[in-house]
């Protein structure tokens, strides 16, 4: 029997993995936010990644009901 | 499923005097849960609530790519659950345990399912239908300007209660510990070393970081181990006083630092730590399969004299478990973050009853983990001082007439086993459980020889939490009073005004530092005290939402549906109600605190000393103690019924008018995203989807 299906659906099952990962983390914010904006107007200017961090942890700072967590 | 759950429930009832394996409780658990998603959710989903598929999300109307975004229902399950799940569910069952695990997992199982998990839910559909509005402004809108100040206010008090108490707990596990006190110090630089990762080497990769933190947290973990066999451990070893001086000093310094510093980071930490230890919870509980050892109900039930808190079991074991069964909480993140990110209406179900319903099932396995040990050492853990003593052959005196056995020698052993100087009176839950997931994962991973280990693993587990829990909660407390001093004098409500933020931050951190410090040098034992006090917030909470939850109901039209957060709004106000009116009222001292001030008062005028209280001091510290407690038990419950009054104005008023009424819902929009509702696709859905890919964007 050859091994290819198994390789191949683990490969699926790693790659959802990283997805659920990186989307639970928040860790992919950056990209959704550009997909986003450039979905709009494709010629926008866009915050880069470290500016962009920046303003999500200025957005924190102002308002800590956002992200608060329970006991 | 519902075979399962039956068998699961006939066992725990029927067995008496024999010892009944844990895995009835978990099939209880998880038939109960099973039945109640499918069909008590989903009557309330399509019957009262009426999701619509076809109605736009706040997500999707107002998508901004960063707050607003339709999530995927799988990420924002887990987003959400990791949301309400904390220390709570794992604390609550533990102290309950003292009636018994058959009271606390009814409790859990049928409050879940007929309250809990419904306010969740109710309250994420209201919210999103309102643009994610907060419960505190729904709370304002929709009933009144009286009830949603008295709200406001009550949700304030209740956040000072609950941080002095999740400070307390941590000061009770890490007193006398220098393996854990040095292990969670370590957590503060990782964190800093993770935040300057995240700030400056590489922006917003998040995983990576997380896995450095998470790697070098367990080497902080290793290395407690060989400090607390170094000559460094007397430096580690800590009195309680010293470790209330040095909690508050953190939780100013790290509430007023930028939350990239410090809290960012810890929240990572945090959350990869909560989900790989509940998961490996679950996996332990059910590999292994052990035996409750506690008895089913406990003579403290009836009798309402145990040590742990006193009190009978209603209404007091309700209000001991609060995250897991009912928890006021959940109404603050399912009204904010979370409805912001849903994709569509149908997945509300997955995601408010979901969620709620597996932090229902992290509350059973922590009531699991307590149940497994000892009876004899649950009870030298969690008396206080006061009542068992501080050498081992006083707490096994106190145990025998309690009415379990434990040796001495066995009470040594036990504190051995997790290379701890002592187990007596480490009260608070946070130890007890440890001791239980120590045994849970030493009999899978590692065997005896990794008890110790995993003892300290799991007090650094739940200690991550409430260090989190105070940086957030301070902050949280201190935006509430910006906002309520911006009435007076405007600048305080400018976030970025540097004197108002540090005062209010020191104010918050003075107010929840009084507690802890009271809880600490409390003569009568402070969780024994303070516990009822954040049991009953925390359900005044649950109360207030759902008081809104109902008055939404019924001015929605909804009102013969209204009995389905109405009755949990019955039940949870007669038992927090009937816990203030006891605390406050009762003629039993150990109960009441006006009769408990009046004894020692009493005694003091005469000149005699108390015991549990050894001087003179402790006795004027009871006194005080009780009167600040009572009064705080009367105030909650006062503010609570204004709210439930001032609602129920407002009903009158619709059922006479109907026609007046104004809601605040936001207009409808035609959704254009096709999405699953449930975890899995169904035949129907997959066929929506692939229609839907066919015809293109």
């Amino acid at each position: 029997m050859s091994a290819a299906p198994a390789v191949a659906a683990a490969r699926r099952g790693l790659r959802w993995m990283r997805w659920y990962v990186r989307e639970l983390t928040g860790e992919s914010a950056y990209e959704r936010y550009v997909a986003h904006v450039r979905q709009h107007a494709p010629d926008a200017p866009v915050p880069g990644r470290r500016e962009f961090e920046r303003q999500r942890a200025a957005a924190r700072e102002g308002d800590p009901r956002s992200g608060f967590r329970c006991c | 499923m519902a075979l399962v759950g039956a068998a699961g429930w006939t066992l725990l009832a029927l067995s008496r005097g024999e010892e009944v394996s844990a895995a009835w409780m978990v099939a209880a658990a998880l038939g109960s849960y099973a039945i109640g998603y499918r069909f008590y959710a989903r009557f309330i989903a399509t019957r009262v609530l009426k999701f619509d598929r076809t109605r736009a999300t706040p997500a999707e109307r107002l998508n901004d790519g960063v707050d607003f975004h339709p999530t995927d229902r799988r990420v924002l399950l887990g987003h959400h659950f990791a949301a309400i799940a904390g220390a709570g569910p794992l604390v609550g069952p533990v102290l309950a345990a003292q009636m018994g695990y058959l009271p606390g997992t009814i409790w859990i199982i049928v409050g879940v399912v007929f309250a809990g998990a419904v306010q969740d839910m109710v309250v994420l559909f209201f919210s999103t239908r309102r643009d994610g509005r907060s419960l505190g402004q729904m709370a304002r809108e929709e009933i009144g300007v009286a009830g949603g100040a008295a709200a406001l206010l009550a949700a304030f008090a209740i956040m000072i209660i609950l941080l002095g108490v999740l400070a307390l707990i941590i000061v009770n596990a890490l007193a006398q510990s220098p393996w854990g006190t040095f292990s969670i110090g370590m957590t503060i630089p990782i964190a800093l070393l993770m935040g300057f990762y995240l700030r400056v080497l590489r922006p917003g990769r998040v995983t990576e970081v997380s896995l450095i933190g998470v790697a070098l947290l367990l080497l902080a973990l290793v290395a407690g181990r060989w400090v607390a066999d170094s000559s460094w451990a007397d430096t580690f070893t800590l009195e309680p006083g010293t470790l209330v001086v040095w909690l508050v000093a953190y939780g100013f310094i790290a509430s007023v630092l930028p939350v990239w510093t410090l809290l960012a980071p810890r929240d990572y930490l945090s959350t990869f730590m909560k989900i790989g230890t509940i998961g490996l919870l679950a996996v332990g509980v059910l590999v292994t399969v052990p035996n409750l050892r506690m008895d089913a109900v406990t003579d403290f039930a009836g009798r309402g004299d145990g040590p742990v808190f006193a009190g009978s079991l209603f209404p007091f074991v309700f209000i001991t478990i609060a995250c897991g069964a009912l928890s006021g909480f959940h109404a603050l993140i399912s009204s904010g973050t979370t409805p912001k990110m849903v994709q569509k209406e149908t997945q509300i179900r997955m995601i408010g009853y979901g969620s709620m319903l597996m932090e229902s099932f992290v509350a059973v396995m922590a009531l699991v983990a307590a149940s497994i040990i000892d009876p004899g050492l649950y009870f030298a853990m969690n008396a206080p001082a006061g009542v068992i003593g501080d050498t081992v052959q006083s707490a096994s005196q106190a145990v025998a007439q309690f009415g379990y056995s434990i040796s001495p020698d066995q009470l040594a052993a036990a504190a051995k086993a997790v290379e701890e100087h002592t187990l007596l009176s480490r009260t608070g839950g946070a130890p007890t459980l440890a001791v239980g997931v120590a045994d849970i994962f030493s009999q899978v991973f590692g065997g005896a020889g990794m008890k110790a280990f995993w003892y300290h693993f799991a007090i650094m587990f739940e200690a991550l939490f409430i260090l989190t829990a105070l940086d957030a909660g301070t902050r949280v407390g201190r935006f509430m009073l910006q906002d309520m001093l911006g009435n007076v004098y405007k600048p305080f409500r400018r976030v970025s005004w540097k004197p108002g933020l540090v005062l209010c931050s020191a104010a918050v951190v003075a107010l929840w530092g009084y507690f802890l410090w009271v809880g600490v040098h409390e003569p009568l034992g402070g969780i024994n005290q303070l516990f009822p006090v954040f049991g009953i917030a925390n359900q005044l909470l649950a109360a207030v939402a759902l008081t809104v939850c109902t008055t939404l109901l019924v001015k929605s039209g909804r009102f013969k549906w209204a009995w389905i957060t109405g009755v949990p709004l019955v039940w949870d106000a007669t038992v927090t109600l009937t816990a203030s009116w006891q605390k406050v009222f009762s003629g039993d001292p150990k109960v009441g605190f006006f009769t408990q001030r009046a004894v020692y008062q009493d005694a003091i005028d005469a000149g005699k000393v108390l015991p549990p209280a050894k001087t003179m001091d402790d006795m004027h510290t009871v006194v005080t103690n009780s009167t600040v407690d009572g009064v705080l038990s009367a105030v909650l419950a006062l503010l609570i019924v204004v709210v439930i009054a001032d609602a129920a104005r407002v009903c009158v008023r619709h059922l006479r008018d109907p026609a007046a009424t104004r809601l605040s819902e936001a207009p409808y929009v035609r959704s254009a995203i096709v999405a699953p509702a449930g975890l899995v696709a169904s035949k129907e859905e997959k066929a929506e989807l692939a229609a839907a890919e066919r015809s293109g964007p």
